[in-house]
């Protein structure tokens, strides 16, 4: 099954303290099924406010556009919803849940959406197995999924723990919102190779990052920069490099 | 004496004389009820906890149960599902309607524990509903551990069964005596059936370095009144370490009065309040420090849904002599709607100087960083609501040391969270 992701002249707001605060202003992006996409962009400029409008975060209100997710209307579609029909994020700050065990959650997760999707549940014993699995690969330690999610994880331990999530999920659209940042060399190596792991005709990524070297390890069909909430050019891997070399002041003066 | 006209405890001093009979303790409750009524919110002690729904009722005191009542009590039995947690075969007393109802009780050994009639005798304990229980006190079990002894665990069963016309009320009164080095882990469950009012009274008596572990689960029926006193005296080294949970009634009071008279000893009053619809439900402790290096603490907890109301009401006694005294107290509040309320009254009385006392209180929303982030991860808006709420009261269910005893309460709080989920 093919899953495009189309957005059309998605515009969005939020309300800072009382006042409209308009973030998003007209993007349109499509992403074919089995491409991998990079987003760049200086800070402030509404990367992660489009990750949370996509995945469905109710602060923010969607005040135009459209976001199609193969034929489903995307914005119709409660954020569980949108987890059972294929999409991931991995957030930019991954949010902590003291008293909530790693492991149920994850079971809990990946049960959720096979359920919705049609799948039997996995019992503990066959989650467990899984679970320790995927650690392995990933290069995670087994005790973190006796912890709570993300209590007392370092930066990157957060991070790998995002991958991990994907990694057992299982999407078919995943956007990875600076999972980069934080880690150490030989993490990012292994979070690529988990997003590489998943790349197949039918699963594609958006990936939204600061820094040239996770395109070294995950190269990206198509790069769009994003400045104050629009997508103001679009190219392929070498735009990456121009701008790691060259930084945002031209590209946005031009785009003015 | 007849009841005196305007008072609103004139319908239970009424079946007070219509007993005849009657012991000093009786005498001394109906005393005091004849004296004052039951207490209004102009009582400063029941400022948040309004007593109208109980001098509404059309009370009676439960007879003995009969074969049909003992049938419906034996029904409840069967649903608390003992044997799914290993408990089917453990010492219990079972109480239906203030009754002792030996045919549904499984006795203890009785080199272990031994358990006896106990008439309502001794002193007054503190507080409205222990004059009250006293009024019309049907006594209950007198329970006691030998001296070094462990008696490992009882169950202490109060099933209430309300039929037809009026409110039948129970007022059983049990006495708990541990002796020197003793132990006991005490599990004490209250559920029924129907329209009735639950008034027990339970004594505890720790002597020097005795262990009692006394938790609590009151999951009594939607429409019963639950209305309860503790009263507990901790010697030198030994520990009351309680928990209570309240799920059920429609309107319910533990309080607890506990006083720790030896070096050394430890008072713990740690609670759940699981809310919703239009209950009220109400944890009032007062804890004395009467002796140094005693060690009290309390974490409570609670979760509010509906127009479900919560009430806290916490005092600590620190005595001149009781130096190095150690206490703790915290509330915590989940509302899950606007139009849930908790009120909290901590009140800390200290009069020794070399003393380490500490308490706090909270209430807020769920997180919604937190309800996204388990969405985002395909969990149903109900479902992760759920997994949070049972986060937030993880590390106060966690002071359960026992296992098999923390199972029983979170299997509880598990169906009574499924109840309401599925009534939304
Ligand atoms: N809750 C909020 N209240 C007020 N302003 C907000 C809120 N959330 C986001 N913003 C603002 O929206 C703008 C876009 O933020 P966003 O997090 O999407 O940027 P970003 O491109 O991801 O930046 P970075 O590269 O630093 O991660 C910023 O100016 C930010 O301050
Ligand atoms: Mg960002």
């Amino acid at each position: 099954m093919s899953t495009v992701l189309t957005i059309n002249a998605l515009h969005a707001k939020i309300d800072d303290a009382g006042t409209d605060k308009p973030i998003l202003k007209g993007v349109d992006l499509v992403v074919p099924p089995g491409e991998v996409h990079a987003i760049m962009g200086p800070n402030g400029s509404g990367k992660s406010t489009l990750s949370y409008v996509l995945s469905g975060r109710a602060d923010y209100e969607v005040t135009g556009g459209t976001v199609a997710f193969g034929e489903q209307d995307l914005l119709a579609m409660e954020p569980e919803e949108r987890a059972a029909a294929g999409l991931f994020l991995a957030f930019q700050a991954p949010i902590e849940l003291p008293g909530v065990n790693n492991a149920n959650f994850l079971r809990t997760a990946v049960n959720a959406v096979r359920r919705a999707r049609g799948e039997p549940e996995l019992d503990a014993v066959a989650f467990l197995k899984l679970a320790r699995a995927e650690c392995k690969r990933l290069g995670i330690p087994d005790a973190m999924l006796k912890r709570a999610v993300n209590v007392g994880f370092s930066g990157g331990e957060k991070k790998r723990n995002e991958v991990l999530q994907m990694s057992l999920l299982r999407p078919r659209f995943a956007i990875l919102d600076e999972t980069d940042s934080g880690l150490d060399i030989d993490a990012l190596r292994i979070v690529a190779e988990g997003v590489n792991a998943l790349r197949a005709p039918d699963f594609s990524a958006l990936i939204i990052t600061h820094h040239q070297r996770l395109l070294d390890y995950i190269v990206p069909d198509h790069v769009h920069v994003m400045s104050a909430g629009r997508i103001i050019r679009s190219g392929g891997p070498e735009l990456a490099r121009q701008l790691e070399a060259e930084g945002y002041a031209n590209l946005i003066a031009e785009a003015a | 004496m007849n009841a005196i006209d305007g008072n609103n405890a004139a319908q239970f001093l009424a079946l007070h004389d219509r007993r005849g009979s009657s012991s000093a303790l009786s005498e001394a409750g109906a005393a005091a009820l004849r004296h004052g009524g039951l207490p209004r919110r102009d009582v400063e002690a029941w400022k948040y906890t309004d007593l109208r729904p109980l001098t509404a009722l059309a009370v009676s005191v439960a007879e003995a149960p009969s074969e049909a009542v003992l049938a419906t009590a034996n029904g409840l039995l069967q649903g608390l599902q003992l044997d799914m947690h290993g408990l089917a075969g453990v010492a219990r007393l079972v109480f239906v309607n203030g009754h002792a109802a030996p045919s549904l009780s499984l006795l203890p050994d009785a080199a272990l524990l031994s358990v006896q009639d106990a008439p309502a005798e001794g002193s007054l304990a503190p507080g409205a509903m222990a004059a009250l229980n006293a009024t019309l006190g049907q006594g209950g079990a007198a329970l006691r551990v030998p001296g070094g002894v462990d008696a490992g665990r009882l169950l202490l069963l109060t099933l209430g069964v309300g039929e037809g016309d009026g409110a039948v009320t129970a007022h059983p009164h049990h006495r708990i005596l541990l002796e020197p080095g003793s132990r006991l882990s005490l599990l004490e469950i209250a559920a029924g059936h129907g329209l009735y009012v639950n008034n027990p009274v339970l004594e505890v008596e720790l002597r020097n370095g005795a262990h009692l572990t006394h938790v609590r689960l009151q999951d009594e029926a939607v429409e019963a009144l639950h209305l309860s006193t503790v009263r507990a005296e901790v010697a030198e080294g030994g520990s009351y370490d309680s928990f209570s949970l309240a799920l059920g009634a429609r309107l319910a009071r533990h309080e607890v009065h506990a006083t720790m008279s030896g070096r050394g000893a430890e008072v713990q009053v740690n609670g759940a309040q699981l809310l919703d619809g239009q209950q009220h439900a109400d944890l009032t402790s007062v804890i004395v420090h009467k002796a140094p290096a005693c060690n009290s603490r309390q974490t409570v907890k609670n979760v509010l849904s509906g127009r479900s109301r919560a009430v806290f009401q916490g005092k600590i006694v620190v005595e001149r002599i009781a130096q190095k005294t150690d206490g703790y107290q915290m509330n915590q509040a989940l509302l899950l709607s606007n139009e849930a309320e908790i009120d909290t009254k901590p009140e800390l009385e200290i009069y020794a100087d070399d003393v380490k006392c500490s308490h706090g209180a909270t209430a807020g929303a769920l997180d919604d960083d937190q309800l996204f982030y388990l969405r985002s991860r395909g969990v149903p808006v109900v479902e992760a609501r759920a997994i949070l709420v049972r986060a937030f009261l993880a590390d106060a269910l966690g002071l359960i040391d026992d296992e098999v005893t923390r199972g029983v309460l979170e299997r509880a709080v598990d169906a009574s969270w499924d109840r309401r989920s599925s009534d939304e």
